[in-house]
């Protein structure tokens, strides 16, 4: 039996853990997460077989997004602000150096 | 692997994908307002990846094999009965243990989403989280289970139970033939992920 990885890929686990410590930290409650993740996840697989990988933590950062945006602890352009600041900081950093946020 | 190369000359850091740019600037954003401790998420990767798995599952049937007193604490209240060994739902999600025996098979599913009991067995493998698996489970679970190696006989009832976010199922999956006499640790190893999830049998000696 090969031992399957927990987690696929990084980004994956950081999401996952993200979202259990929102809940333990009291920000949403799971039922009311598991509603939500539940819709996205059907919205989704209307349009395609979902095989519950990559495609399954896209629905949920959907819907953790969504979430987060309608609770006013995340509005959606100082994330996207916050993404292609990232991006920038990727393409800017020399291959092998550690890449941060400019402060 | 045409890429390969790019590993060596890359002028700069490799761009990770799309939504691991956002997982970061959801990070960044809810780190400087204070509302996470970016310490806590390392913790919990560390645990699901290193300390909470199958074998916790694997414990506790092992232990209703050989423990009637346990095993029936476990029947009637599991919620209890695990967190007595240190397994408790972080999501405050109750555990029912289901136990197979001659006259039925239990298999679990959760057609919502992929709920799931975490403490005993970790993080979802992928079928369990694809829409083949979670529609297909409760509309032929035989067929499905024919396609993990499972053939039951006809006068065994299979019974497919739908996890939500606050019920999360372990199947106690009978115990082989020729183990009589084994210890806990013994026992375990026989315990697959699987036959606790009711897709598959334990293993034989």
């Amino acid at each position: 039996m090969t031992p399957e990885p927990v987690f696929e890929q990084p980004w994956h686990a950081q999401l996952f853990a993200l979202t259990v410590h929102l809940n333990e930290t009291g920000h949403f409650d799971w039922p009311d997460w598991a509603a939500r993740f539940g819709v996205t996840l059907a919205d989704h697989g209307l349009t395609k077989d979902l095989n519950g990988g990559e495609d399954y933590f896209n629905a949920w950062l959907e819907t953790l997004e969504s979430l987060l945006a309608e609770r006013g602890l995340a509005d959606a352009d100082a994330v996207q602000g916050l993404k292609s600041a990232w991006q920038a900081a990727y393409l800017d950093t020399p291959h092998g150096q550690p890449v941060q946020l400019p402060e | 692997m045409p890429h390969d190369h790019h590993d060596h000359d890359h002028p700069h850091a490799l761009l990770p994908p799309d939504p691991a740019l956002r997982v970061k600037a959801l990070e960044t954003l809810l780190t400087r307002k204070g509302l996470i401790d970016p310490a806590a998420l390392d913790e919990i990767i560390d645990t699901y990846e290193n300390k909470v798995g199958p074998k916790n599952g694997a414990h506790v049937v092992a232990l209703a094999w050989t423990d009637p007193a346990f095993r029936a604490a476990l029947l009637q209240d599991a919620t209890a009965a695990v967190s007595e060994l240190g397994y408790y739902g972080r999501q405050g999600e109750h555990i029912i243990a289901v136990e197979n025996t001659a006259a039925d098979h239990n298999m679990v599913v959760c057609t919502l989403c992929s709920c799931y009991p975490w403490p005993l067995l970790g993080i979802p493998p992928g079928w369990y989280k694809s829409d083949a698996y979670r529609a297909r489970a409760v509309r032929e679970p035989r067929k499905v289970l024919a396609e993990f190696g499972v053939s039951l006989p006809e006068e065994t009832a299979v019974r497919v139970w739908d996890s939500t976010a606050e019920v999360r199922y372990l199947v106690i999956p009978q115990r082989p033939a020729g183990t009589e006499g084994w210890s806990v640790q013994e026992l375990m190893p026989l315990v697959t992920r699987d036959s606790m999830i009711g897709t598959g049998l334990a293993a034989r000696p």
